[in-house]
């Protein structure tokens, strides 16, 4: 148990965490303004992941395949808002639930159907691939910190967005009274289709950084989808501000949790023994840290409303 | 034309007896089998509805039960088909192959764990609500995963079905007459609980919670007793589940399991008595019918679940009786 190895771990913490605001950060977005629960936000994931890879694997270049992630789920997802999503606005949380989850059967066996069941690989371009040296000798991937650097200035660009930009005004106004901004003469329903468009593309960006150092797969996008929601309802459902430090949160009691709880049920119990359990615990990590949160705060750390 | 939803439900329940029966008849095992899993989903599902239907809570981790139920009979039956103890260091206990012993224990530990998972989750409510308990499933969802003991991601497999004194199981149309009974007797009890003082405080606290509260009743309470009598429902449908299969794996803990309970419900009718048990038929039914002509069969079930959210409100029994299901 070294310095270093605490430094790397820290450091893919912060990775996984910066690609969960990522997807969160949509999701509590359209929750805010829309008051929707989207179980479909995992598929533009995924259907962002599978456009970076197929476009790239046709041009080799991976900043098109960026690109064409970022367009295919923002379209995806502006589509789907137009033709299911608003009628839902409306609708009770269940039959949101079921709709949504209806458009994951869709996307899913729809992607498989298209690309078969085979994952397919996204390579990490040349100029990033390879270890970095940091300061104190530490070497660490620097795709790895890329993500990092990427995640955080989405984070900061969506800051502004939201505080500085005319649409970020809008946004807030919607959260608060969609009546009023509506009869201030805002079309609304262009304002829903952009911020639900603006969420897609998020979720697909992250899809494509994330499917190159894992495999592009049907199905990729559900457990994150999930772990986006354990972020949101820690951070706050609703809350830009809570998904950030939620997600940094999550990513960092998952990743550390499973190098460092089996070493520290090693101090009381054989290596075997520790390892399992360790692991068995860790795996459940951050559902504990949620219900930690829950029993303090009901709304999660950055909620108001219920 | 409006059906009378007795005469509906009726006809249900003698069809579910009748498909089998002709099963026996024409020597067609696989049929009954397909039925007894409609039969054991729609169980799962009428233990749901009792929290969904007529508490209002949408619970997106029902297959928490579901999972516990299944592996409470997997370990008991690995341990009785090894014949090794569980070990709990200050004392052990033995497996067992008799179902109604595996029942009750598989009841007895839904109930702790829905207690557990009720006093947590009924804190908050709404899209928390929601979003709680699916995470719930996803922690008992990995923690099986990674639990080596007892197969972690493969799962475990036991040789023959449980026992059940006086019947033979491994007979397709006698472990039917099982899960039907069963069944049967949950549908009994949430005719009872429906228009019992607990369900009619339960249904108007799902309603507006405020004016239960004001007659000095405790929405909380009504809530939490709730969802632990479907969870244990649910659980009791795992045990049967895992014994149809002979087989748990950690797949009866995922999220899509719970979702499939709450698409049966859905399917059916919210808060209807007979709405899962419809549920559970047109699912498998269709799974296997549309399983059969394509692979891709889940796009067919998503566009039709999409067109029941849309425009069919109340499910099958909302479109043949009129009858809107429950709000939620």
């Amino acid at each position: 148990m070294s310095a270093i190895l605490i430094i790397e771990q820290v450091l893919n913490g912060l990775q996984f965490g910066v690609m969960l605001f990522l997807m969160a950060a949509g999701l509590t977005l359209i929750f805010g303004v829309m008051g929707l629960i989207n179980l479909a936000h995992g598929s533009l994931y995924m259907v962002g992941a599978f456009a970076a890879a197929a476009v790239a694997g046709v041009t080799g270049s991976f900043v098109l395949g960026l690109i064409a992630a970022l367009i295919a789920a923002a379209c995806a997802g502006a589509i789907v808002e137009m033709v299911v999503i608003r009628r839902l606005y409306k609708a009770a949380h269940l039959d949101q639930v079921l709709a949504t989850f209806a458009l994951i059967l869709i996307f899913s066996e729809g992607t498989r159907w298209v690309f078969g069941s085979f994952p397919l690989f996204l390579d990490i371009p040349d100029a990033l691939s390879g270890p970095v040296t940091l300061p104190g000798g530490i070497q660490y991937p620097l795709y790895r910190l890329t993500l990092i650097a990427i995640g955080l200035a989405v984070a900061i660009g969506l800051w502004a967005l939201i505080e500085k930009t005319r649409i970020g005004i809008q946004i807030r106004a919607g959260e608060n009274d969609r009546e009023m901004i509506a009869a201030l003469g805002v079309d609304i329903s262009r304002l829903y289709t952009i911020i639900f468009a603006l969420g897609a593309a998020l979720a697909g960006l992250a899809g494509a950084l994330v499917g190159a150092i894992q495999s592009v797969q049907v199905g990729m996008g559900e457990p994150v989808l999930i772990l986006a929601f354990v972020v949101i309802v820690i951070g706050g459902i609703g809350s830009i501000r809570g998904a950030f430090i939620g997600a940094l949160l999550v990513g960092l009691t998952d990743t550390l949790g499973g190098v460092f709880l089996p070493e520290l049920f090693k101090l009381f119990m054989d290596t075997g023994a520790a390892q399992k359990s360790g692991s068995a615990i860790a795996s459940m990590g951050i559902y504990i840290l949620m219900g930690l949160v829950l029993i303090w705060r009901p709304t999660g750390l950055f909620g108001t409303r219920a | 034309m409006r059906l009378k939803e007795t005469y509906l439900n009726a006809a249900v329940l003698l069809g579910l007896l009748a498909v089998p029966l002709f099963a026996l008849v024409t020597d067609e095992p696989f049929t009954i089998t397909l039925v007894t899993r409609a039969v054991i989903l729609a169980l799962a599902a009428v233990g749901l509805n009792i929290a969904l239907g007529i508490g209002g809570l949408v619970s997106f981790g029902h297959a928490v039960f579901f999972g516990l139920g299944g592996y409470a009979m997997g370990i008991l039956a690995h341990h009785a088909q090894t014949y090794t103890a569980m070990d709990f260091g200050a004392f052990s206990i033995a497996g067992t192959k008799v179902m109604p012993v595996i029942w009750v224990v598989a009841v007895t530990l839904c109930a702790l764990v829905a207690l557990l998972i009720g006093l947590l989750s009924l804190r908050t409510s709404g899209v928390y609500f929601i979003m709680i308990t699916l995470a719930f499933g996803q922690m008992f969802f990995y923690f099986a995963i990674s639990w080596a003991q007892y197969g972690g991601e493969d799962g475990l497999s036991i040789y023959v079905r449980n026992d059940f004194p006086g019947l033979n199981t491994l007979v397709p149309i006698q472990y039917f007459g099982i899960c039907f009974v069963l069944l049967a007797l949950a549908l009994l009890l949430f005719h009872r609980l429906q228009n019992a003082p607990f369900g009619l405080a339960l249904n108007a606290a799902r309603q507006t919670a405020a004016r239960v509260e004001t007659v000095g009743l405790t929405p909380m309470h009504l809530k939490l007793v709730a969802f632990v009598i479907s969870g244990v429902i649910t659980g009791l449908a795992g045990a049967l589940f895992a014994d149809l299969n002979r087989f748990v794996s950690p797949s009866m803990f995922s999220w899509q399991l719970s979702g499939e309970l709450i698409v049966l419900i859905i399917i059916g009718g919210v808060g209807r008595l007979m709405g899962p048990v419809i549920g559970a038929c047109v699912f498998v039914a269709l799974e296997h019918l549309l399983g059969g002509l394509t692979v891709y069969w889940h796009i067919y079930l998503g566009l039709i679940l999409l067109s029941i959210v849309l425009f069919a409100r109340g499910g099958v029994i909302g479109l043949l009786t009129g009858k809107e299901g429950a709000h939620v």
